[in-house]
């Protein structure tokens, strides 16, 4: 297996841009976001046509502070949770840009960023853009109940994030200085949890079996990093996967956070373990991260992008819900 | 990482947070209690007024679920549902609710395929299965009733 | 009067705290629950049990849905009462057509008048945001 992945020619990432909903405005990181609309909406008729809508800003955003027009870009790599992929499809056709459609659940934005990177480092690609989102009430509609639906949520579960994020990858040209320098691609892990409210614990186990092959295969150490970022573990899934790697030998720092658990106001917003949803560590990165780096706070950091591999119907069937997590380092040149 | 499947699942529950169980409890008898008690009052209220003791109760039903429809629509019983818990479940307002949510949630998928098979998502197996018991009950009640028992 | 309305509160309460219990031990799902509840309900009703709890609670056993199952097994008995065995089919939705068709009908209405709002978001917190 190849192991980790080198990008010699360090495609660097142009420009990014984050968009969110009104959960998302009040959370932790509401000033970090480009665009946040409080009825979720975004002028649409249906939350399915908000989550395209978001993604049809999030990239427009983004071309706009890079100053590329769509003809620039050479493909865009994108998914979100909904079924078949629409959410991508319906919000980036009017780009008319190549276009790759993901699907990594949670993980999508880790998985579109480092295809984007491995396509701008090998030259096929000028410039590659890596989109995602989720939308709250698109998701909760498909995977769990109706909106206006009484039930009470688990302690261990999460909230699907109504948000999006944008990247626009190129070969290093200064622009923000920041470069995906390395990328490890994630395995399936099934570690047989059924419990649909619990997806935090489904993830762990992938997340630990990415960052310790990582650790082991680099030679690099957890210390070396301002911030190691899993993508939506949430404080369960977490806190799992803390202790799944000090079980291996690997101690993490205090630099070990997540998308999920940083998003959130977890003392007033009352959403148990955090965010979730592939716009929860694409916005977070794309937003909070890259503003970061921006200020010049962080160098070096990891991303590792959770995903929980699983759909309705397989729920019902009683299939165990296995994780898949990508890792992609940002380095600031 | 060398947990098998069985003892990362142990673990897992181990871990998880457990659902504060007395809270929930307390606050779904207080909340379930007060629909019923409320019921209650109806149901003497529309008997003072001369309704039937019969079609009184039925009555009370048919109130209950339009309260809970209102609610469901404005956006009011999910957020009271998250505290209730089957507090607002187990009542027959619960049940509205079932009925209703998906309907709104739906209504952009059109009249028949959207509104029309959605109402019944959660509440038709209630009544599928709700059915089947009564018919399962008749047959037992009717041969009981030919036995003279 | 007051009496009745505190019993109807006491077994009320304790059959939605029993689901409770439940719901936070097994996961069961609320849809389940309340399959589980009417199916209940007319097992109750069966035994006998169930009727003597409406005497003494009235709404408190009404309102739940396992009062939907004893209303359906309470339909069935009379229709086979009266019609014999043609009662079977024609008793346990006749005992329940006032509660299903306000249901369907109610149910149908406030979703041509009512929008989809998203998760714990109220009328009253919309018209906050329009300020």
């Amino acid at each position: 297996m190849a192991g980790v992945i080198k990008f010699g020619n360090k495609p660097e990432i142009l420009a990014s841009s984050a968009v969110g909903g009104d959960t998302e405005a009040k959370g932790n990181l509401g000033k970090y976001f480009d665009m946040t609309d409080p009825t979720d909406r975004f002028g649409k008729k249906t939350f399915e046509q908000a989550e395209s809508e978001m993604q049809r800003l999030a990239l427009n955003f983004a071309l706009k502070k890079s100053g590329l027009t769509p003809d620039d870009l050479d493909a865009v790599f994108a998914g979100d949770l909904m079924n078949q992929c629409t959410g991508s499809s319906y919000g980036l056709a009017e780009f008319g840009v190549p276009f790759f459609g993901l699907y990594g659940a949670c993980s999508t934005a880790a998985e579109g960023l480092m295809l984007a990177a491995m396509t701008v480092n090998c030259g096929y690609f000028e410039r590659a853009a890596s989109v995602s989102s989720s939308h709250n009430s698109a998701a909760e509609r498909q995977f769990r109940f109706p909106l206006g639906y009484g039930c009470q949520r688990p302690p261990t579960s999460q909230w699907t994030a109504t948000a999006s994020g944008a990247f626009i990858l190129g070969l290093c040209s200064g622009e923000t200085g920041v470069v995906l320098s390395e990328a490890l691609p994630g395995k399936i892990v099934d570690k047989g949890i059924t419990d649909q409210s619990n997806m935090g614990a489904a993830m762990a186990p992938a997340a630990a079996s990415t960052i310790h092959r990582y650790f082991s295969e680099s030679g690099m150490h957890p210390d070396d990093f301002d911030l190691i970022l899993t993508g939506d573990l949430g404080q369960e899934g977490h806190s799992i996967c803390r202790e799944l790697l000090l079980s291996q030998g690997l101690r993490m720092g205090e630099n070990f956070s997540d998308c999920g658990i940083l998003l959130y106001d977890s003392e007033v917003q009352d959403l148990h373990c955090g965010g979730s949803g592939c716009g929860c560590s694409a916005s977070v990165t794309a937003g909070y991260v890259m503003k970061k780096f921006a200020e010049g706070k962080i160098k070096n950091i990891l991303l590792i992008g959770t995903g929980a591999l699983m759909s309705p119907s397989s729920v019902l069937q009683g299939l165990a819900v296995s994780g898949i997590a990508h890792l992609v380092r940002f380095s600031k040149i | 990482m060398n947990l098998t499947n069985e003892e990362y699942g142990k673990y897992v529950k181990r871990h998880a947070l457990p659902s504060p169980v007395v809270k929930d409890t307390v606050k779904a008898f207080v909340i379930g209690g007060t629909i019923c008690a409320f019921g209650q009052a109806l149901q003497y209220l529309y008997v003072a007024v001369g309704m039937d003791k019969e079609i009184a109760p039925v009555m009370v039903s048919v109130t209950l679920i339009l309260i809970s429809v209102v609610m469901t629509g404005l956006g009011l019983y999910d957020s009271v549902a998250r505290h209730a818990g089957a507090g607002t479940l187990v009542p027959i307002t619960g049940f509205a609710n079932a009925v209703v949510s998906p309907a709104i949630d739906n209504k952009a998928e059109g009249l028949v395929l959207g509104i029309g098979v959605k109402l019944f998502s959660v509440a038709g197996p209630v009544i599928l299965f709700g059915t089947l018991s009564s018919v399962v009950y008749g047959i037992y009640y009717y041969v009981m009733k030919l036995m003279g028992v | 009067m007051i009496i009745g309305i505190l019993k109807a509160f006491a077994v009320g309460g304790l059959l939605c705290a029993v689901a409770q219990v439940i719901i936070d031990k097994t996961k069961l799902t609320p849809a389940r629950i309340l399959v589980s509840y009417v199916c209940a309900g007319v097992f109750l009703t069966a035994l006998g049990l169930y009727r003597p709890l409406v005497e003494f609670a009235g709404a408190g056993a009404t309102v739940p849905l396992t009062g939907f199952g004893y209303s359906l097994a309470k339909g069935t008995a009379k229709a086979i009462d009266q019609y014999g065995a043609f009662g079977i089919i024609s008793g346990g939705l006749a005992g329940t057509a006032a509660g299903i068709t306000a249901a369907v009908v109610l149910g149908f209405t406030s979703a041509l008048v009512f929008p989809s709002r998203p998760k714990f978001k109220n009328f009253i917190s919309e018209s906050k945001k329009t300020k």
